[in-house]
């Protein structure tokens, strides 16, 4: 076996390990489970004030009509009331913030008095810091497969180490296996830092079954690893190589439900974000996690990623340029 | 001389680069024949863009002949590739390691690659990178990286050497340090084939040269037949004020001794066989003619104004 093909690459290792653990921290201490934002409203009267006070979920001050309008225009307050009759509510309906003021101020003023009882549930694996700690998995097994196989790759060509290589009687075959067995070492270390992060920092679930886990991961980092491989196949120098990765990389990153549930996106192309492997993955490693889907749930998306990996590293090993 | 003694034949090599966008088809290697013995240090003269580097990278194997025949040690790339890539060791033109390894870890890994070959601290003992074996690759200067690259085409203690222009851009010092690891590799019955624009380089080492121009030899022979082919072995250059009469280069070619006469921008370059027997005579035809000696020197002639007489350019661009 000579597959002893290291490069150490202390830089990378930032960008490989600590860059997905910063990202994790910042954005779910961003989304940490604060209490919900009060809105603020303003009232023209302090019957009213005092009416609404009680609640939590509202803050209430008293202003002058055209001081209100001014605020309610800035942005400061989302809802202004003027006591009529007929009450009057001022709002904008654009501002998401606007309509939940009327309809906490509505719902207060009118059932004043029927006390109904509340129970707040926020639960582990509801929160946005689980959704995002599989989609950080999977976008991070996608840039280290395209950045590490794809651009690793074009760097060697480009300093003529392939050449090199090749003039040995080193085994094709054994260059592009170094590069399967660094990614699967990789992603071992990867998948390990990133979950146990989450479990233990966010108390991030895992539902679902560990192995079926780094099933999954293993399939993304050899769908990846071969995309990597095939946009490496041919490309001469770093800037195209640079262009052809995020090409991939940045579609996939916005919409693939890595930061944000695909559903946000319009119906129309809905199926396109189905195909893309980052989906795939990030929907098949969220069901396991969080929602502790067995293995018959994601196989269609892990024979999805399996697909791809064998077409991409077939056409990637035939046209290869070995020199 | 039998074939069975030849380390390398190529007969009529032809090699084209296809045309691609922005630059048309280019013909590197234009009917290239060239035998190199067993046991010879064989060096490949031309200026960039010769096609040594073309030629050298289809005897390596790197490169598929457009047309031709190659045999590298009685064998053919197309049915001998993995017999052929254990006995040959390679130096490429330019070759960059990745910047966080250790040199000792460079050639272990050159070393795994081959079934046979020498111990890696011995062969960095060859090329005096031994006290360096522990650095990274960043931190060896020009000419460390270049013995380092010789080190990697060493360690299979191949049969054939193949270096490309393995001293462009050193210091004199680390140019001299590579000759000697050439040097001691040839003394011990080894094969090298080198590629060089440096004339002093292949006078050294090179106990034949083929001189490469436009994709073809123009020249073969060892160092001494080629620059005895000038006819004469010195050099004298003398550059004169202006005005001379019309006549003055076949004035020039009328003196004693001289075998050729060139005219250079500012200066005449004549190859003469005795300075003493020529000499003398330029110097009172300067004088009849009134003319000012702006500047004389001679030298031995060199394989740079071998190559000079056969081409008419200069051989560094």
């Amino acid at each position: 076996m000579r597959l002893r093909t290291f490069w150490r690459e202390t830089g990378a290792v930032f960008w490989t390990f600590g860059f997905p653990l910063a990202l994790t921290l910042v954005l779910g201490v961003a989304f940490r489970d604060r209490p919900p934002d009060a809105v603020s409203i303003a009232v023209q009267s302090e019957a009213l004030r005092a009416a609404l006070s009680p609640s939590k979920d509202v803050r209430v001050e008293v202003l002058a009509e055209p001081a209100a309008r001014e605020a309610l225009r800035t942005g400061r307050i989302s809802l202004f009331i003027q006591p009529g009759p007929p009450r009057t509510y001022l709002f904008d309906p654009t501002r998401p913030d606007s309509r939940l003021a009327r309809a906490l101020a509505e719902n207060i003023l009118d059932h004043a008095h029927a006390e109904a009882a509340e129970m707040r549930v926020t639960e582990p694996g509801a929160r946005y810091v689980d959704f995002l700690v599989p989609g950080l998995i999977g976008s991070n097994i996608m840039s280290s497969g395209m950045w590490g196989v794809g651009y690793v790759i074009v760097e060697l060509r480009n300093k003529r180490l392939i050449k090199r290589l090749v003039a040995t009687p080193m085994k094709k075959t054994h260059f592009l296996a170094s590069f399967v067995l660094m990614r699967l070492f990789f992603l071992v270390v990867e998948l390990t830092i990133l979950l146990s992060f989450g479990y233990f920092v966010f108390g991030v679930p895992i539902r679902g079954s560990l192995p079926l886990i780094a099933g999954l991961t293993l399939l993304g980092s050899l769908c990846f690893g071969g995309m990597g491989l095939l946009v490496a196949s041919r490309a001469q120098n770093m800037p195209t190589i640079n262009g052809l990765i995020n090409l991939i990389i940045m579609p996939m990153f916005l919409g693939s439900g890595v930061f944000f549930s695909t559903s946000k996106f319009p119906p129309v192309v809905q199926p396109f974000l189905r195909v893309l492997p980052l989906t795939a993955l990030n929907d098949a490693l969220r069901a396991v996690m969080l929602q502790g889907a067995g293995i018959s749930a994601v196989l269609p998306k892990a024979a999805l990623l399996s697909g791809i990996a064998v077409v991409t590293f077939s056409i990637a090993v035939k046209v290869f340029r070995w020199r | 001389m039998s074939d069975a003694a030849l380390a390398i034949r190529c007969r009529g090599l032809v090699h084209r680069y296809p045309a691609r966008r922005g630059s048309p088809e280019v013909q590197a290697v234009n009917g290239l024949d060239l035998e190199v013995k067993v046991g010879e240090c064989f060096g490949l003269l031309g200026p960039n863009g010769a096609g040594k580097t073309t030629t050298i990278e289809v005897l390596e194997g790197l490169l598929e002949p457009t047309g031709g025949e190659v045999e590298v040690l009685g064998r053919r790339w197309a049915s001998d590739e993995p017999v052929l890539r254990e006995l040959l060791g390679v130096s490429l033109q330019q070759t960059h390691l990745p910047d966080r390894v250790k040199v000792k870890e460079v050639v272990a890994l050159f070393r795994s690659f081959f079934k046979r070959g020498k111990d890696p601290l011995e062969v960095l003992d060859l090329v005096s990178l031994r006290d360096k074996s522990e650095s990274w690759y960043e931190g060896l200067s020009g000419g460390q990286m270049q013995r380092l690259a010789v080190a990697c085409a060493l360690v299979s203690d191949p049969e054939l050497l193949f270096l490309d222009e393995p001293t462009t851009g050193l210091d004199p010092q680390s140019r001299r340090q590579l000759w000697d690891v050439i040097a001691d590799f040839k003394a011990r019955g080894r094969t090298v084939l080198l590629t060089t624009h440096y004339m002093d380089e292949a006078e050294k080492l090179c106990d034949r040269v083929a001189v490469v121009d436009h994709g073809k030899v123009i020249a073969l022979g060892t160092p001494g037949q080629l620059i005895a082919s000038l006819g004469g072995t010195e050099v004298i250059e003398i550059s004169l004020s202006s005005s001379l009469p019309a006549d003055f280069e076949a004035s020039l070619r009328a003196l004693p001794g001289v075998h050729a006469v060139r005219k250079e921008p500012d200066a005449f370059a004549i190859t003469v066989e005795q300075l003493h027997a020529t000499l003398p005579a330029l110097l009172s035809l300067v004088a009849t003619l009134q003319a000012t000696v702006l500047r004389l020197s001679t030298h031995h002639a060199t394989l740079e104004d071998v190559f000079v007489s056969l081409t008419g350019r200069a051989l560094r661009e």
